[in-house]
């Protein structure tokens, strides 16, 4: 996995809904290897001719989208009141910079720990409470610079840290479109379809229209799935773990997975060395939710990248699994293209 | 001096309570433009100014710490347990990324409890709740980080519109950059009294660096440059200044009135925005320790208004911190005459 890649992915802003930067630059990443369409929703469609064609159409999907928060009203002193966009914990945007629109810094601030009740140190302000502060004098400021509805998004330096670890905001999913835009600049065996798609984060939605479009056989969906490998989350709560390798569930809270496509995985896992894992608890979901039951139904497999704080903006994964579900992810296709 | 410049680098500069080093060092170069008469003593950065033995021999302070943790234990797995130096607001330390000032600089991220495990968003964690992910073993760990080694908010300040910034440190760098810029504007103009600039340790401690300071330094007048509230939507006016409203002239029982005073009426005829924050008992700044150093000083606090304090976010106006600096400089021309 190049990290230079995954970070420029995640220093491209894209709350859900507000895609048009990543999918611009992933456009023009592979454009020259493929070929491309945009649908209504924003989704990339991108048709790879291999060395020969498939038996399978096996489509591959990972989403654009990030969570974030959007602009619902200006405040008499210029600040601004926001709504979450997908799963944010106020606690996780509570005393963090963000830009808001195209670009403009702001901070969720916080009132003083000095002038809080015992009451109010001990309760978490709910995103009611919150506001974005972009140093604007009054409101007639603000709203100059800003429009109701403009996505607020995170801002994390992406840093590599400890042994071989990685820390930034939106590494779901740019992880997924990383592996992906590798995939399509490299040979492949077989023809076979990428989908770059939208606001998975509020419903699994772009996948929904992009998996009806290419109507495949097959799909491989490529996620950061939370991994609660902390020292306050006991064995079994820990649902998988960093640098235990690729996660397949065979069960989430959006997807029942092939059962074939979810054994495959592991006999092509322990034939090539790559490290394999699932899940130890039925918890989360992903865009697999609305592609395997797309028209007549699609064999589907998530891979996915074990991530620490997952939809803060401080997700952390480890390079070893990220190279595991690459490695895995391209194995799979292989064999799915001729099942 | 580029006052921005100024402020911008002093605020991301680490610099922990009890461990204050990388910032001392850096306001000491600073200070050095401006005298040749300065030191670090006991971890205060010290520098002399004006006629020395004059009286009265006045005292400009601002601290040089911010608040942070120290590491207390490494688990089993690797992650660092912590203690928090100063007041820190445990909603908002979930996902948190800080950095360790170990043996080297150590990146990490403060754990979260993901959402499957914890439903309620409302919790704040204790902070014996905490733990610091290092992406390290213990054995790692341990090569690079000690027990003790201090934690600090990752932030980098920045600028927001107009004259705005924000950063993790504003409080107190703000006030360190308003003395240097005080000691700019009074730079080859006679000074009829001594003065002493300190920048102190520890203070979000309980002002400790401040009490050992002010022994040598014994001073009759005492100025501490420190912020305060200003105020933001979900706080009081009675609390809180005003962003963008001028310095922040401290009155309390245990600040001197006169001077207080005499702070107002320079405001006043140079026609200086200011604003008067009261405080009915001690004031929590440097000020406090000052007015009874040894035999007692005469001790006045000045605050620049500052929003969220002690968040990774704190958020100024810069025209508050040149005329905090204005008004300094003015008093520093006319005392002793």
């Amino acid at each position: 996995m190049k990290t230079e890649l995954l970070e420029k992915l995640c220093g491209l802003n894209g709350t859900s809904g507000d895609e048009k930067s990543v999918r611009e630059f992933i456009l023009s990443e592979i454009s020259d290897f493929c070929d491309c369409i945009v649908d209504p929703l924003g989704n990339i469609i991108a048709r790879k001719k291999g060395a020969s064609p498939a038996k399978n159409k096996v489509m591959v999907s990972a989403h654009m989208d990030e969570v974030g928060m959007i602009v619902t009203s200006v405040k008499s002193d210029g600040t601004l009141t926001v709504s979450p966009v997908g799963g944010v914990d106020p606690r996780a945007a509570i005393g963090r910079p963000v830009r808001v629109g195209d670009g403009l810094y702001g901070v969720i601030g916080a009132k003083a720990v000095h002038n809080l009740s015992d009451d109010e140190k001990k309760t978490a302000p709910k995103f009611t409470a919150l506001y974005a502060d972009i140093g604007a004098q009054d409101k007639a400021e603000a709203e100059k610079l800003v429009s109701l509805g403009d996505r607020v998004h995170f801002v994390s330096d992406f840093i590599t840290f400890g042994d071989g670890f990685v820390k930034g905001k939106a590494i779901d999913d740019r992880f997924g479109c990383a592996v992906m835009i590798e995939l399509i600049k490299s040979e492949l065996p077989y023809d076979c379809i990428f989908t770059f798609v939208v606001q998975e984060e509020v419903g699994l939605r772009g996948s929904r229209t992009a998996a009806y479009t290419v109507d495949p056989d097959f799909a491989i969906v490529l996620e950061a799935t939370t991994a609660a490998d902390i020292p306050l989350a006991s064995a079994e709560k820990r649902c998988c773990e960093l640098g235990k390798g690729a996660v397949v569930s065979y069960m989430d809270r959006s997807t029942i997975y092939d059962r074939e496509l979810y054994e495959l995985s592991q006999k092509v896992s322990a034939d090539n060395g790559i490290k394999w894992q699932t899940k130890t608890m039925v918890a989360g979901g992903n865009d697999s939710g609305a592609i395997h039951i797309s028209r007549g139904g699609v064999r589907t497999i998530a891979i996915s990248a074990p991530c620490r704080y997952l939809h803060s903006p401080s997700c952390v994964v480890k390079l070893s699994d990220l190279e595991d579900c690459e490695r895995l992810a391209k194995a799979m296709l292989e064999k799915m293209c001729m099942l | 001096m580029d006052l921005e410049k100024t402020i911008m680098s002093l605020a991301d500069a680490d610099g922990v309570s009890g461990d204050e080093t990388e910032a001392a060092q850096l306001a000491l170069s600073m200070l050095k433009e401006y005298t040749d008469d300065c030191y670090i003593k006991n971890g205060n950065v010290i520098g002399h100014f004006g006629s020395k033995g004059a009286k009265p021999h006045i005292l400009l302070d601002a601290h040089i710490d911010r608040i942070g943790f120290a590491v207390t234990y490494i688990t089993e797995d690797g992650f660092l347990k912590v203690s928090n130096c100063g007041g820190i607001d445990r909603r908002l330390l979930l996902a948190q990324p800080v950095t360790v000032l170990g043996r080297e600089k150590v990146s990490g991220v403060i754990c979260a409890i993901p959402p499957h495990l914890e439903k309620d968003e409302s919790k704040v964690p204790e902070m014996e709740d905490i733990c610091i992910d290092i992406g390290m073993t213990k054995a790692q760990a341990e090569k690079v980080i000690s027990l003790g080694d201090k934690v600090t908010f990752a932030a980098r300040c920045e600028k927001l519109l107009g004259d705005r910034l924000t950063g993790a440190a504003l409080d107190d760098r703000c006030g360190v950059a308003a003395i240097l810029r005080a000691v700019e504007l009074v730079k080859g103009k006679t000074l009829h009294s001594g003065v002493t600039v300190m920048f102190s340790t520890q203070e979000e401690v309980g002002e400790r660096g401040a009490k050992i300071g002010a022994f040598d330094i014994d001073p009759d007048v005492a100025i501490a440059v420190d912020v305060s509230f200003a105020l933001t939507s979900d706080d009081s006016e009675v609390k809180c200044g005003k962003m963008g409203g001028g310095c922040m002239i401290g009155f309390s029982p245990v600040l001197d009135r006169e001077l207080s005073d005499r702070m107002k009426a320079i405001a006043a005829e140079k026609n200086m925005p200011y604003q008067i924050e009261v405080m009915s008992g001690t004031t929590g700044t440097n000020a406090d320790r000052f007015s009874v150093n040894k035999s007692g000083a005469r001790a006045v606090t000045l605050s620049i208004p500052l929003k969220y304090m002690h968040t990774p976010v704190e958020v100024i106006s810069l025209s508050d911190v040149e005329n905090t600096a204005q008004l300094i400089a003015a008093y520093l021309e006319e005392a002793g005459k």
